[in-house]
């Protein structure tokens, strides 16, 4: 017999009218590998169907199912039970617009600040389709794919204390999903182009270098050392004549 | 509730994976207003989570030299056992490298050649000349002569997923996502939009267009092991069966996974790993003498199954599995080439693959059926109507698809139906009755009305899917048996009976997520039964479709494709077939390649 987990879950959907914020409680029995995916599965099918999560993937490369989990953002697809205590409290992600219990809008967000920063490859060249492909240095396709594996779970933002007292700030998670675009050679911004996207308050130079992005980052991306990347490119094309001394 | 509002477009795609996104993208850039509905967010689709690669010909590396659309071709061809669509297979195999050409163009970050000593997973090296340094690298996947997949490291959906989504961003398509579209509108011969539930607010909304293109996956949440997302659950493919004009094809056709990882069911590929048994016996060359091939999924799946069969299986509190050693590769081959498969078995099994076995069984993985269409992505039966990628039959794997060939399928098929799809808008006006909308809606409004109320009856949503996926992993697994199947068939009859009479436990009010299942039980249900009763009349064996009762492959009586009906009211599909294309490869003795 599995030990008796006793969850305590954030209750709240805002848009079905009458609804008041509250916590309610769970008892469930522990099995062999249980996950908080498996918990929840198990709590909305056999205890309270109204329960609202998110899970898409379930092998933390969606990025759906950040949430709370005693306290930490963290991905509840691999986050196990039997690595916490028999208590264990869920709230939804803060700084994400709640959807309903555990689901934030993450998407949201993540549309919101690839508009606003214009998060893809920009380039002028047309495609032809019977032309071979334009050489790249694979070093160069690994450097863009390291930062290109974030899953937007959102668990940085949550983290990180900037966001939390100024809702513009794009995060690591916004500032990373750049840095990809800076790495890669086929896109044809010019240090001064990102400066405009990125040298503000809200973009690189909002981050006070807390560290609870990296801390708490579930696909262990070097967000710091991308973040120290662009800052140092920024700070060069900010200070640099047009912004052009250095590229 | 009250309905909400009418959106009014040229192209509505139902789904924001690969093969949605590409779609769109093509039909926005001849000028066409384009509206996405998702599940998700369209980065939290299920195509994301594809690992492996994209099968294109381009023959750059040193193993892929020699490579042609000719012999991907051939490949695809007798991978599908000839169960496939050979005029498809064509405009599959010469579009798929301008798709992955321009894919980079788009911002892919595909490996890349690197000139000089490469070791192979087998551990032979090989010399990639300083020419081709720099081109698209490609790895072996099972069932192919030449190496051929292309991959952006051990992400490739991601990275396809991320690019297409950004595209749709900067060419200000709309999506809108947390939206499921939950009926066809349609006037009896032309499919004019959808009806789709909120799934923030719960409100229904009716969205009009003059083409609309289903595009939401495969339904491997059918069944109850599945590496899929728990989201694919076949919403697109029941809609369309139930408009009873439409048709699905070869649903009978599903394949499994030979190596995925209990109890979360995560796909490991193999990367030159050995498959054991309980007593550490390393039993694949007892069936496949020359070790250099890597046999196909379906083959690989009943051998494994199979030894379990005999007793050889390792016994576990998630049923019995056996065993894939990936030692021999060293832990820093494991760690570089093989992270994510690394990271799966630290996360979700406490397991260091350089150290340790890793327990392995097959599971659901993919289904080959799907919306039948033409080769434009054109539904037979429902002018205006299209579909591409999983959900669609458009009949590229016929019955087994080669790996990597989903996600070469998702973008190829997304930039030829996309073209049709737009054509047809481009050449069509949207001639509505506000009338029939309403009925639509209503209709919708009153299925909503009658689950809150309980009026149905009383059955509980999950518990049925439950059995539901219980009868489907029993007799319509890797092996199948005409007794098996018969049972089957009658307890989903039983099952589709019970699954009209849902009751709902919470209040059913906004986005309650128990509604959701309730109004996608039914369907669901459906479609399991065109699985069975497909699988029940096709008396041969073809691909992963496996009868042990009639093992052969039968050409003279069954080279066809299933089409299955579901005429309004019916308790069971009506099955009719048709012949399978044959253009260039006559069928012949299916032998895995070297």
């Amino acid at each position: 017999m599995g030990r008796r987990l006793t969850f305590d879950i954030f209750r709240y959907h805002p848009s079905t009218a009458g609804t008041e914020p509250r916590m309610q409680t769970f008892h469930l029995r522990e099995t062999p590998g249980m996950n908080i995916y498996a918990a929840l599965t198990r709590i909305r099918e056999e205890q309270d169907p109204s329960l609202m999560f998110d899970f898409v993937c379930r092998m933390a490369l969606c990025g759906s199912c950040g949430m709370l989990i005693n306290g930490r953002p963290r991905l509840a697809c691999k986050t196990f039970t039997g690595r916490l205590p028999d208590r264990i409290t869920l709230y939804p992600l803060p700084v994400f617009r709640l959807v309903g219990d555990l689901s934030v809008d993450t998407g949201g967000w993540f549309r919101h600040v690839t508009l606003k920063t214009g998060a893809w490859l920009h380039t002028s060249r047309a495609f032809e389709s019977s032309a071979p492909e334009e050489r790249m240095d694979n070093e160069t396709a690994l450097q863009i794919y390291e930062a290109e594996r974030c899953i937007e779970c959102g668990c940085c933002l949550a983290a990180c204390a900037k966001v939390h007292i100024q809702p513009g700030f794009i995060g690591a998670a916004g500032i990373n999903r750049l840095a990809r675009f800076m790495l890669d050679p086929r896109d044809e911004r010019s240090a001064a182009q990102y400066f405009e996207v990125l040298g503000s308050e809200d973009g690189i130079f909002g981050c006070m270098g807390l560290m609870g992005c990296e801390d708490n980052c579930p696909k262990d991306l070097p967000l710091q050392l991308q973040l120290a990347y662009v800052r140092r490119r920024m700070a060069a094309a900010g200070f640099g004549p047009r912004g052009n001394r250095r590229k | 509730m009250s309905a909400g509002r009418t959106h009014i477009t040229d192209v509505l795609v139902l789904g924001a994976g690969l093969a949605g996104e590409r779609t769109a993208i093509e039909a926005a850039a001849r000028g066409l207003e384009v509206v996405i509905l998702s599940l998700v967010p369209p980065r939290r689709s299920h195509s994301t989570v594809a690992q492996g690669g994209l099968q294109a010909a381009l023959g750059n590396s040193v193993m892929s030299q020699g490579d042609s659309p000719d012999l991907h071709f051939a490949d695809t061809v007798m991978g599908a056992d000839w169960g496939c669509d050979q005029h498809v297979v064509r405009l599959f195999v010469n579009t798929a490298p301008a798709a992955v050409r321009q894919m980079a163009r788009w911002g892919v970050p595909w490996s890349r050649i690197t000139a000089g000593e490469r070791r192979l997973p087998d551990l032979t090296v090989v010399e990639e000349p300083e020419a081709a340094a720099g081109l698209i690298n490609a790895k072996k996947f099972g069932g192919t002569t030449k190496w051929r997949t292309c991959y952006a490291a051990d992400g490739t959906g991601h990275a396809l997923q991320y690019a297409l989504d950004g595209m749709v961003l900067s060419l200000g398509i709309t999506v809108h996502d947390r939206t499921e579209a939950v009926a066809l509108i349609r006037d009896g011969e032309k499919c004019l939009g959808a009806v789709a539930r909120c799934l923030r607010t719960g409100e229904l909304r009716a969205y009009l267009a003059k083409a609309v293109v289903i595009a939401t996956g495969g339904c491997g949440r059918l069944y109850g092991l599945s590496t899929n997302s728990v989201i694919n659950e076949g919403t697109g493919l029941s809609l369309a069966l139930d408009t009873g004009l439409a048709c699905l094809g070869n649903m009978e056709a599903v394949q499994f996974h030979p190596q995925t990882l209990p109890p979360t069911w995560i796909p490991v590929s193999e990367g030159g790993g050995y498959l054991l048994d309980r007593n550490l016996d390393y039993f694949m060359p007892h069936y496949q003498p020359e070790n250099n091939k890597q046999p196909y999924r379906d083959v690989t799946a009943r051998l494994m199954q199979e030894r379990i069969r005999a007793g050889l299986g390792v016994e576990s509190p998630h049923g019995p599995h056996l065993w894939l050693d990936v030692r021999h590769l060293g832990a820093e081959h494991i760690a570089r080439q093989l992270r994510s498969l690394a990271a799966f078995c630290r996360d979700f099994a406490g397991i260091d693959p350089a150290r340790e076995l890793i327990p392995v069984r097959s599971v659901q993985h993919y289904v080959m059926g799907g919306v039948r269409t033409n080769i434009d992505g054109a539904a037979y039966g429902l002018k205006g109507l299209f579909a591409v990628g999983e959900a669609a039959c458009w009949d590229l794997h016929g019955f087994n698809r080669l790996g990597g060939n989903s996600l070469a399928e998702t973008i190829v098929a997304g930039m030829a139906v996309g073209k049709k799809a737009a054509e047809f808008a481009l050449g069509e006006a949207l001639h509505y009755s506000s009338a029939l909308v309403a009925q639509h809606l209503a209709a919708q409004e009153d299925r909503v009305r009658r689950l809150i109320a309980g009026q149905n009856g009383g059955e509980n949503v999950y518990a049925l899917k439950k059995q539901m996926g219980q009868i489907l992993t029993e007799h319509t697994g890797i092996f199948r048996t005409g007794s098996g199947l018969k049972t089957a068939v009658a307890a989903l009859g039983e099952l589709h009976q019970r699954a009209q009479r849902v009751g709902l436990v919470s209040s059913g009010r906004g986005a309650d997520p128990e509604l959701g299942a309730a109004m996608r039980l039914p369907g669901m249900v459906r479609l399991a039964l065109c699985i069975a009763c497909g699988a029940l009349a096709r008396t041969e064996s073809r691909g992963t479709h496996y009868r042990e009762d009639y093992p052969n492959r039968d050409d003279v009586n069954w080279l066809n494709r299933t089409l299955a009906y579901w005429p309004p009211g019916a308790e069971k599909p009506v099955l009719k077939y048709e012949p399978v294309r044959i253009t260039e490869l006559t069928p012949g003795k299916r032998a895995t390649p070297a």
